[in-house]
């Protein structure tokens, strides 16, 4: 399997979803090899750096050993991130590059050459390092035993091939999001191809919903014939509960949690928030996550006079994503075009009522949750002051979603990633 | 000589329009009058129109012999007069014949007898003034929304002179006995019972276009052999169904309007069965039982209680909201708000709410304008806090 983030490194919706699935094929007895970027991974001259599990960094967690058994990750020395732009890549080249001991930085003697002397290990631009990242996949290939060859998303697409290429077995792309999803109309028509090459030259694709499986099928010209729909879901951890925050039934929370660009639809966010403020001054709304809109955000806050009631945390990890959401007292997703988004179900873990935009593959999966078209804002206000206004809506759906919950799960994922393995020619 | 009695239920509530938080205090309009009118000429098309035309047919046909039960609510017959007169014309038309029993309920469609005996009375006075000034016909037979039915029930009907009346012949109140007899309500002494032969009723309005049913294509002789079979152990079928069952439910093209036009054929072969009204049964009929039912029983879902319109906290918060209303609506004296609480009071509203059906995408989505319970609450609530915010603000300016 070629993913892009594993826990305990991982950012985004991406590394959650190869976690539940990797957990939950290898309960159904499945073997899985996950080979993931990860930079500073070490100063080896190879390509790659082959850690075999047991020396895989990983917290004590009780319920990381069971699982981790069958999963063999090996990371790839890269400075691949999930949702990356061409922009953030090469800033980040740049400040690799400033990181380097001194004594490297002057390998090759003179000044100028310091951009070809960090080429040797890092890719010049986005594309060319996926392409060399996927060069691992042939040493994988043909130093390993499997089955089929499961990639996710488009930065892995050649190395699944190369993969194929070597070893001669099936080849399964695995979309969580498209170039649409993160660009808009804009889209940088390198990575769509190479999307649209992954889904041609794929076995099978799993599309992580119709939503998804539609713009397959409509942007890229792919047969629907060839693509099967599994649905995210979501994992229980044990931490869920330990946050007891004593809640001021005057001051609710309405919480957005994710990256702070285009697709997840921030402005939408503050708009409505600014609507709500009108009507009930007592709200607080809280912006987690970082990303490259929220200078805007900022400002657009700053411009609307709702700073007062409107806080940026920026980007927070494990505990503090606990906590945020055992404060708050609604949850809104207002994305522009998600493919899923897990995160609506983690909010549900903590009986927090949420609020999804139509334009989102976890509607399709969720009935007791209020939901809005992103672009609608004066109805995503609607649906705010009504959870804050209304105890009876909010206790009715935090019933109906625990009860949902307890039929969403990444065993049933995993069944049908199984069957479609199948479908593929395993 | 058992009798098979056909009751029509006719009802089409008034829906409400979208409406936002950011209406209240601006807008006092809740009627969605576009949706309700297109919805009303379409069904009326559909089904009231062609259905009725059927039936005069077979009334025709049979010289009488055919015989069935409506009851329009209120809330269709003032819709039928704003767009549709032609439909009122033909309903008129069926009542001439003399072979149709019109029944009362309330006028909205409500369910004011859980919460306002007077609100219930007054309703179920001003349908039977509609239905008299209309149809020319005193009713005589009492059937409440959705055939909720208890002890109590009972006993309010027969206080207010009605001969008969309707319910569900679920075994939660029948226990082993059969629904083709009539019974005598526990507490009453001459109002007479009729119940709903589910399972006959709803072979036709749930089963029919059901092409997993192993009866399935179900046509009018072998349905008219299973009533024969019915009617061995019994007085009376009772078919208590939807009309919209008949061309909108099902579309008259998959075979129901042939069905409807053989089956009194068909039922009428046997001599010994025919086609009564409710009242007529009632007249006939003396009860085999006391039948004691101290709980609510609906025809609604599995449960075929009150869950469907008060089975959670939605729906208990909107429906005591709005009766927590009445006085001060009351003190007002003006027609044109209690027209509007009243209105409000429509099951349907509360029906949309429900969120256990929800659950597996059922059927009942029919008609549904919301796309969610959540969102049938929040709109509804918010019409509320406007009605509420309007009636002090005329108060305060009175």
């Amino acid at each position: 399997m070629f993913g892009w983030e594993f826990p305990p490194h991982m950012s985004g919706g991406l590394g959650t979803a190869c976690f539940g699935i990797t957990k939950a094929l290898s309960g159904l007895g499945h073997g899985v090899i996950f080979v993931i970027p990860r930079m500073n991974a070490g100063d080896e001259p190879s390509h790659v750096e082959l850690v075999s599990a047991s020396k895989v960094p990983v917290p004590k967690q009780l319920f990381y050993e069971g699982i981790l058994k069958r999963i063999d990750v090996r990371h790839v020395d890269s400075l691949l991130r999930p949702y990356m732009t061409q922009g953030q890549y090469a800033s980040l080249l740049r400040k690799q590059y400033y990181h380097l001991p001194v004594r490297r930085r002057y390998d090759r003697g003179k000044k100028g050459y310091v951009f070809l002397d960090i080429s040797e290990k890092y890719g010049p631009d986005l594309i060319s390092e996926v392409l060399r990242y996927s060069k691992v996949a042939c040493v994988i290939g043909k130093s390993h035993t499997f089955d089929v060859i499961h990639a996710h998303d488009w930065m892995t697409v050649f190395a699944a091939m190369n993969a194929k290429k070597v070893s001669g077995k099936p080849f399964v792309l695995h979309v969580h999001s498209l170039e649409f999803d993160r660009s808009g109309e804009h889209i940088n028509r390198n990575i769509y191809d190479i999307e649209r090459y992954g889904m041609e030259s794929a076995d099978h694709i799993i599309a992580v919903s119709h939503y998804t499986k539609n713009i397959i099928t409509t942007r890229y010209g792919i047969s629907p014939d060839k693509i099967s729909v599994v649905h995210n879901a979501v994992s229980r951890t044990e931490a869920g509960r330990s946050y007891h925050i004593e809640k001021e039934p005057d001051r609710k929370i309405v919480l957005f949690l994710g990256r702070i660009t285009f697709q997840k639809g921030p402005d939408y966010f503050v708009e409505a928030a600014s609507l709500v403020l009108n009507e009930l001054p007592e709200v607080t709304f809280v912006m987690a996550g970082a990303g490259d809109m929220m200078p805007r955000m900022v400002e657009r806050v700053a411009e609307l006079g709702i700073g007062k009631n409107f806080h940026f945390t920026g980007f927070l990890q494990g505990s503090e994503v606990e906590r945020v959401f055992t404060m708050s007292d609604l949850y809104v997703m207002p994305s522009v075009s998600e493919p899923f988004g897990i995160s609506p179900l983690e909010a549900m873990l903590y009986d927090v009522p949420v609020i999804i935009s139509r334009q989102s593959g976890v509607s399709e999966i969720l009935r007791h949750a209020l939901k809005v078209d992103f672009w609608d804002v004066k109805e995503m206000a609607n649906k705010m002051i009504a959870v804050l206004k209304y105890p009876d809506l909010v206790e009715e759906m935090v019933e109906r979603s625990r009860e949902e919950l307890k039929n969403i799960h990444w065993e049933t994922a995993a069944q049908q990633i199984a069957k479609v393995y199948r479908l593929a020619g395993v | 000589m058992p009798s098979v009695c056909f009751y029509f239920q006719i009802h089409q509530p008034l829906r409400l329009r979208h409406y936002t938080f950011f209406d209240i205090h601006s807008d006092h309009e809740y009627e969605h009058r576009e949706q309700n009118r297109e919805t009303l000429q379409r069904v009326t098309e559909r089904c009231y129109l062609p259905v009725n035309r059927i039936i005069l047919n077979l009334i025709k046909k049979y010289r009488g012999d055919f015989r069935v039960a409506f009851s329009i609510t209120g809330t269709i017959l003032e819709q039928f007069e704003k767009y549709r007169r032609d439909a009122i014309e033909s309903f008129q038309r069926l009542a001439d014949t003399g072979c149709v029993e019109f029944i009362n309920e309330t006028y909205y469609h409500s369910l004011a007898f859980l919460f306002s005996s007077r609100e219930f009375k007054e309703q179920v006075i001003s349908h039977r003034n509609k239905v008299k000034t209309l149809f020319g016909q005193n009713p005589k037979t009492f059937w409440h929304t959705e055939l909720i039915y208890n002890n109590d029930l009972a006993r309010m009907v027969e206080k207010m002179g009605y001969a008969a009346v309707l319910a569900e012949g679920t075994e939660r109140v029948l226990g082993w006995r059969s629904p083709n007899y009539v019974y005598r309500p526990a507490g009453c002494h001459k109002l007479k019972l009729l119940l709903r032969n589910y399972r006959l009723s709803d072979d036709i309005s749930f089963r029919f276009s059901d092409r997993k049913w192993s009866e399935y294509p179900l046509t009018a002789d072998k349905y008219a052999r299973w009533v024969h079979a019915a009617g061995k152990t019994g007085d009376v079928i009772n078919l208590f169904m939807d009309y919209e069952t008949f061309g909108e439910h099902l579309r008259g093209d998959a075979g129901v309007f042939d069905f409807l036009r053989s089956l009194p054929g068909e039922i009428m072969k046997h001599p010994n069965f025919r086609f009564q009204t409710p009242a007529e049964v009632a007249g006939e009929y003396e009860p085999v039982a006391r039948l004691d039912v101290p709980h609510f029983v609906s025809w609604a879902d599995v449960e075929r209680d009150l869950s469907a319109w008060l089975g959670n906290a939605l729906q208990k918060d909107a429906m005591h909201t709005l009766y927590g209303l009445e006085s001060k609506v009351r003190r007002r004296k003006s027609e044109e708000l209690l027209r509007v609480w009243r209105m409000l009071q429509t099951s349907d509203h509360f029906y949309y709410m429900c969120t256990k059906w929800f659950a597996d995408g059922d059927v009942h989505g029919h008609f549904n304008p919301y796309a969610s319970p959540y969102d049938a609450y929040i709109n509804y609530m918010n019409i509320l806090d406007d009605f509420s915010g309007f009636m002090e603000k005329k108060e305060r300016s009175a």
